[in-house]
């Protein structure tokens, strides 16, 4: 409200909005708030303290404080860098294939196509999913004999098919192809939001000046888009990095800890083995990891931000 | 703008690829649950069952309690969806209208809570529910759900509350009403359809959840259907295909009725998130 206030009832308005002084705030507020603080912020402190701790599971004596040792025992777990180095290779190969298709399909979808419904109305399926039903689904895909994946090879003569998720090298590569799937249509809805907000005259503009399909998505379409491209795609990154369901019911992690995600080694750890400490141990690195990552598509963002 | 033919055509076989990507693993799902067990044992699988059965459905109920896991995930799903929006709706309100220090932290939660890796959380709070003798019970997996759909409930109402026009509130002020009966007799029927939205889309999210139910729920009687699916692959990772294909298409139904009501009003949230954040 910029003008200036001039009638009685503009003069007689009480202030609806004040600042956190404000009594009534903290009654709206303190219903979502202690839930919050005691439900996940205290497990996170929680968490990190334990991390630091000899804590299992099932143990009589009491936990006691050992330092950095979890985290000494950690640098020397091969298994568990082993585990690291899939889980990144998982959420980069999930990520960016399905960054650049989602890409291609929402530029496609922008467009007036015929069947645009139908994929819209398809695009429901891999989302509205249980994960645990999507590997299900998955796993009759790539079953070695009654799945329709080998019998499709076998119609095209293209060999005699194969144990997909039971192959040392093909296991990381089907996980992916189904992680892929799975998150392809809310990324796609995404850019789709960011492309509508892209001005169509701009377009137009730029089109009657005689720029072709590539110079006008370079100067038109990205610098509109990027923004939004940047978070989904470290939000990506991110829900990857920490994703347990999918491939729990795909492979359990196997074949040899091929498909072994950091989530899944940790569960392990914790419920399986009992050793609480450590598992907590592994989250803080994940954590550590996960910052970094924010703060590289943070700095984007805003370099993003100068530059428009 | 004109789009040359060839071009157009280009685009008509890229979107049929995305069609048949998108549709191919549900079709053969379906396919696998009306099979009889002797179609599925065929070395030449066929996508449309030669005899259709119902068999698998009625293996499936037999094999394993899902109608009592399909009550479990109904009773934390419904419990946790009208919690959430409860309590997230006036921090909400607040969230969109006051610009305190409070509202920004909570803002900056709810991006930052999308990162945690769970298993940092459910340690603790696996120590702490078995301290206050909630482990294996439905009423602490519902809690955790509460607060593990609040972030997003959060993210979407601040959205709706943001599209009610403050004018609206300002004139029921002048009319002499106060904050509370105007949030309850203004804001809140404005907000209703978000809300109701913002319910559903916490109840599917607590549906589908795996992780959490896997790990609090121990005894059989209190699994939630997620769960419960898993038992259907063996410890060998060998599976009665039928059944298996059966339940996890009944499991996904509720979802998807629901996604497809929602469709519009889910996207219109993200949008509002992911344009403003």
């Amino acid at each position: 409200m910029t003008t200036p206030v001039t009638s009685p009832v503009e003069a007689r308005r009480p202030p609806v909005r004040t600042g956190g002084r404000d009594h009534a705030v903290w009654f709206l507020v303190l219903p979502a708030l202690i839930p919050i603080l005691v439900l996940s912020v205290g497990p996170l402190l929680y968490g990190v303290l334990l991390s630091f701790t000899d804590a299992q599971s099932g143990r009589t004596a009491p936990t006691r404080w050992i330092g950095a040792l979890n985290f000494q025992d950690l640098l020397h777990d091969t298994l568990f860098w082993e585990s690291f180095r899939i889980g990144l290779l998982w959420a980069i190969g999930v990520t960016v294939p399905q960054f650049l298709l989602a890409l291609g399909l929402a530029l496609l979808l922008d467009q007036d196509l015929r069947l645009r419904w139908l994929a819209r109305a398809l695009a429901i399926v891999p989302w509205a999913m249980p994960e645990v039903v999507v590997g299900i689904m998955w796993r009759l895909v790539y079953n070695p004999d009654a799945g329709i994946l080998n019998e499709t090879l076998r119609d095209l003569g293209l060999g005699d098919g194969r144990d997909w998720l039971s192959g040392l090298a093909t296991a990381l590569p089907a996980v992916v192809v189904v992680g892929i799937w799975a998150g392809m249509p809310q990324t796609t809805v995404a850019l789709l939001a960011g492309l509508q907000n892209t001005p169509r005259e701009l377009h137009e503009a730029a089109a009657v000046d005689g720029a072709g399909a590539w110079r006008r998505f370079r100067a038109v379409t990205w610098p509109a888009l990027r923004p939004v491209a940047l978070s989904i795609t470290a939000l990506n990154l991110i829900w990857n990095f920490n994703s347990f369901a999918l491939v729990y019911v795909l492979t359990s992690g196997g074949p040899g800890g091929k498909t072994r995600l950091p989530m899944l080694f940790a569960y392990e750890e914790a419920f399986r083995y009992g050793q609480f400490g450590y598992a907590a141990a592994m989250g803080c690195v994940m954590v550590a990891v996960i910052a970094i990552v924010l703060a590289v598509f943070l700095a984007g963002r805003l370099k993003g931000g100068e530059d428009a | 703008m004109r789009t040359r033919p060839s071009a157009r055509a280009g685009q008509y076989a890229a979107l049929l690829a995305y069609l048949i990507f998108l549709a191919f693993p549900f079709l053969w799902l379906l396919s696998t649950a009306f099979k009889p067990p002797r179609e599925l044992g065929s070395l030449h699988p066929t996508w449309i069952p030669r005899h259709p059965t119902l068999a698998n459905f009625r293996q499936a109920f037999d094999e394993q309690p899902l109608l009592h896991a399909a009550l479990n995930s109904l009773l934390a799903a419904l419990g946790a969806a009208v919690i959430a929006v409860l309590i997230a709706t006036p921090m909400a309100y607040v969230m969109a209208r006051h610009r305190t220090r409070l509202a920004r932290a909570a803002s900056g939660w709810v991006v930052v809570s999308q990162a945690f890796p769970f298993v940092l959380i459910i340690i603790p709070l696996f120590l702490v529910l078995k301290r206050l003798r909630l482990i294996d019970s439905l009423a602490g997996l519902t809690v955790v759900y509460v607060v593990w759909s609040l972030p997003f409930a959060l993210w979407m109402l601040v959205g709706y509350v943001r599209a009610v026009p403050v004018e609206l509130e300002e004139a029921a002020a002048v009319d002499g009403a106060g904050r509370l009966r105007t949030l309850i007799s203004v804001t809140a029927p404005l907000l209703a359809p978000g809300i109701a939205a913002t319910a559903l889309f916490a109840f599917i999210t607590a549906w589908n959840e795996f992780f959490f139910a896997l790990v609090l729920l121990k005894s059989p009687g209190n699994q939630t259907l997620p769960v419960v699916l898993t038992h259907f692959i063996g410890a060998e990772g060998v599976a009665d295909l039928g059944p298996l294909a059966a339940a996890a298409f009944l499991a996904t139904l509720p979802s998807l009725v629901v996604f497809a009501l929602l469709q519009r009003r889910i996207t219109g949230g993200l949008i509002a998130g992911a344009v403003k954040s």
